[in-house]
């Protein structure tokens, strides 16, 4: 979305946004203004995926003889929702400034041993122990931000390295479980408004709220966008990378720290591997690139990350009413990826519009018909 | 047309190639101070420092034996090469590995005359693997991650189904022999393992395509697939032939490890990744277009030497990932650095040594493989 505004005064210096329009070819229009051609955008797209995908699963879990829209299986669904979105959020920020994390099931399991050790099952620990797990969280993240940002290791890299770094502390230190969450976080993780909406998805819609205003209004997330478009360029524009680099894996990590609470809130105690069988790593890129964001980097959205979420959350829900072996739920999930992408990737790639001939008179007349025939 | 004037005709040309230029020994010591060529002295330092611990190990019975253990994760370096220097990512090669290895166990069985078939039928699955992602990559636009973590997923669960996720199938010991067997009788080193041999046919075969026309056109493709597709390449059909590549390799990696790991839908779990790693180590740059085959495969052994110095020291095994976390943090950070000082004359400073302007340089003969 901001990707569109920063486009659209680049193309023609000198003149209003608006002016240029019924010169652009139609190949033009559609690559930079997905929303004002009528056309589906890959958030609409992709929510409609989601609508299709709620209807089979309403009518599969009608045939097993269940209400799909009962209370327990919709709070079921936004509970699985909240830890998976949680981290995907973050996962959004982190490749839309054109890095990856695939440290984040490490730095799960590594915040609920932290978390659930510290509380000790009491009350009076909870700030501190929160406040701890997610300082450490941030420090992972500077570490993991200032090797991408300073030392230019590759996003991949860094995160694959750092999780190791932590898998091997953890491997060694940590055996079974660990710790006791406190009471407090334990009722947190059972409360919700009138049993249908879990706290848990409360704080990840508040999460993903923050962060689209983070995106769409501050300084900091136009600089992740414009990064993640083209860090060379963002560079010379005058951007100082660094900073948005590093903010964006910290704020992944940390984020990967409030959904291990989370976590922690539901299972009572820290478990060393909670992250890695997940496999929250994958799974959440997986759901980012579902949601319409480009793994290169500069283009996307938070929602459509939501949606995406959404989608495999709803795909785990109906496998598991129709009791699907697990792994064959593998299987459908490998399958919905490569499908529900295959279906917009082709669309959502930005195009550079054709440098010659692109405002010829056979595009500009093309231009204008589609205008006409758009009012 | 006025800096025709303004440039003049200095013996420059050859400044932007360093690596052609000199003797085979000059070429050879600059190679060496690229990561592709500091990775065969860093298992070589690494090597140096096992026999320390362990005067055992430098015996060439035990060194053909931990060559023989290793070629697998080689082989799979290597394929992993193709696909990454093309610009991709190949996250699928562990779970072709248990495919492999599950159809090596429940197709061939106690039959001997299944095992030709079984091998066909294996380099059959190994190679429309590596069509789906290669297509899915190139035609249907979807990220190689994404891809080959679909197939990651669906592959490793549809294996995981069929056997329920317990070790199945037995098969018979002429197929365990491919990756546990070897020559008996051999001078100086007792036994060749064939996966020896199979280690250095595949190398010889792979520096050869290297340097063949489809060799270039990979790495030109993984540089810029824009120029290349200008410049006539196919660019789908080479980054297709690259995931076939690497499925295939994982295929032989499987049928290695049949004969010592035995047939378990986890083996080869978490071999992309070790791959993957092997081939950083190897100076290989993430997003193609540099980086040497053999490299990759020498990555892959001084990861293992590795962590054989860490069992001599007697280090914990569960440091394991975290001595692998740090080593390719390090190795790439230095990389990056490296290779722009090794490939790129530096503007500011004046050329050290004037070029001997006597040497024919051979343009494009020697950048991809050493």
């Amino acid at each position: 979305m901001s990707a569109t505004a920063a486009q659209s005064p680049g193309q023609t210096p000198g003149q209003t946004p608006t002016a240029p329009e019924p010169r652009e070819s139609v190949r033009r229009r559609r690559a930079a203004r997905p929303r004002n051609t009528g056309g589906l955008s890959s958030t609409s797209l992709i929510y409609l995926v989601l609508v299709g995908v709620i209807a089979a699963s309403v009518v599969l879990t009608a045939i097993e003889g269940r209400n799909f829209f009962s209370q327990g299986n919709i709070w079921a669904v936004l509970t699985a929702m909240s830890v998976l979105g949680l981290i995907a959020i973050g996962q959004t920020l982190v490749i839309l400034v054109g890095s990856l994390d695939l440290s984040v099931p490490y730095v799960v399991s590594l915040a609920t041993v932290i978390a659930a050790g510290g509380m000790k099952g009491l009350d009076s620990n909870l700030p501190a122990a929160g406040v701890n797990t997610l300082g450490l969280c941030a420090l992972i993240g500077l570490v993991m931000g200032l090797l991408v940002g300073v030392l230019h290791v590759h996003g991949f890299i860094a995160s694959l390295g750092i999780g190791l770094v932590v898998s091997g502390y953890l491997g060694t230190n940590y055996q079974g479980s660990h710790g006791d969450a406190s009471p407090d976080l334990e009722l947190l993780g059972r409360s919700g408004i009138a049993g249908i909406i879990p706290t848990a998805f409360i704080i990840l819609l508040v999460a993903a709220a923050l962060v689209t205003l983070l995106l769409r209004y501050t300084r900091l997330g136009h600089h992740l966008y414009a990064i993640g478009g083209n860090q060379d360029v963002a560079r010379m524009s005058g951007v100082r990378t660094v900073v948005p680099v590093v903010a964006a894996h910290v704020m992944c990590s940390v984020l990967a720290g409030f959904a291990a609470l989370l976590l922690l809130s539901r299972t009572g105690v820290g478990l060393p591997t909670i992250g890695s069988q997940g496999r929250y790593d994958l799974l959440s890129i997986a759901a980012v690139v579902l949601g319409g964001t480009l793994l290169a980097g500069g283009k996307g959205s938070v929602i459509g990350t939501i949606g995406g979420v959404a989608i495999f959350a709803v795909l785990d829900n109906v496998m598991g009413v129709m009791q699907v072996n697990p792994f064959l739920k593998d299987f459908v999930r490998g399958l919905v990826i490569v499908l529900a992408v295959a279906v917009y990737a082709r669309r959502s790639v930005v195009r550079r519009p054709p440098r010659f001939g692109g405002s010829g008179p056979l595009g500009a007349s093309l231009g204008t018909n589609q205008k006409g025939g758009a009012a | 047309m006025s800096t025709a004037t303004s440039t003049p005709s200095r013996p420059s040309a050859g400044r932007a190639l360093p690596l052609t230029e000199g003797s085979l020994v000059q070429r050879l010591l600059r190679g060496a101070l690229t990561p592709g060529g500091a990775v065969f002295i860093l298992a070589a330092v690494l090597f140096v420092a096992v026999v320390a611990i362990n005067p055992n190990f430098g015996d060439p019975p035990q060194l053909i034996r931990f060559i023989g253990r290793t070629a697998p994760i080689a082989i799979a370096a290597m394929g992993q090469y193709y696909v990454i220097v093309s610009g991709e990512f190949d996250l699928s090669m562990g779970a072709v590995i248990a495919t492999q290895v599950v159809i090596a166990g429940n197709y061939i069985g106690q039959d001997e005359g299944r095992v030709l078939p079984a091998l066909v039928l294996m380099l059959l699955v190994g190679a429309v693997v590596g069509l789906v992602n290669g297509l899915g990559t190139t035609l249907l636009k979807v990220p190689s991650f994404i891809v080959t973590l679909g197939t990651m997923l669906a592959l490793g669960g549809l294996v995981r189904y069929l056997t329920g996720g317990a070790a199945t199938g037995n098969p018979v010991d002429t197929f365990r022999e491919i990756g546990r067997g070897g020559i008996q009788d051999v001078p100086v080193i007792e036994v060749l393992p064939y996966s020896v041999i199979i280690l250095v046919a595949i190398m010889a075969g792979g520096v050869w395509l290297m340097r063949s026309p489809f060799g270039r056109t990979i790495i030109a493709t993984g540089d810029n697939p824009d120029a290349a597709g200008l410049a006539g390449a196919h660019v789908w059909w080479v980054k297709t032939r690259a995931f076939m590549l690497s499925s295939l390799s994982a295929t032989v990696a499987g049928i290695l490890l049949v004969g010592y790991a035995g047939v378990h839908p986890s083996v080869g779990a978490g071999y992309e990744f070790q791959a993957i790693t092997a081939v950083v180590l190897g100076g290989v740059v993430l997003g193609g277009g540099r980086g040497w085959l053999l490299s990759a495969a020498a990555g892959a052994f001084a990861l293992e030497l590795l962590f054989s110095f860490l069992n001599f020291q007697e280090v914990e095994s569960t440091w394991r990932p975290t001595v692998q976390g740090v080593i390719i943090i390090l190795a790439v950070a230095a990389a990056g650095r490296a290779w722009s000082l090794g490939r790129r004359p530096s503007r500011t400073s004046p050329p050290a040594a004037p070029a001997p302007p006597s040497t024919p340089a051979h343009p494009g003969t020697e950048t991809g493989e050493k």
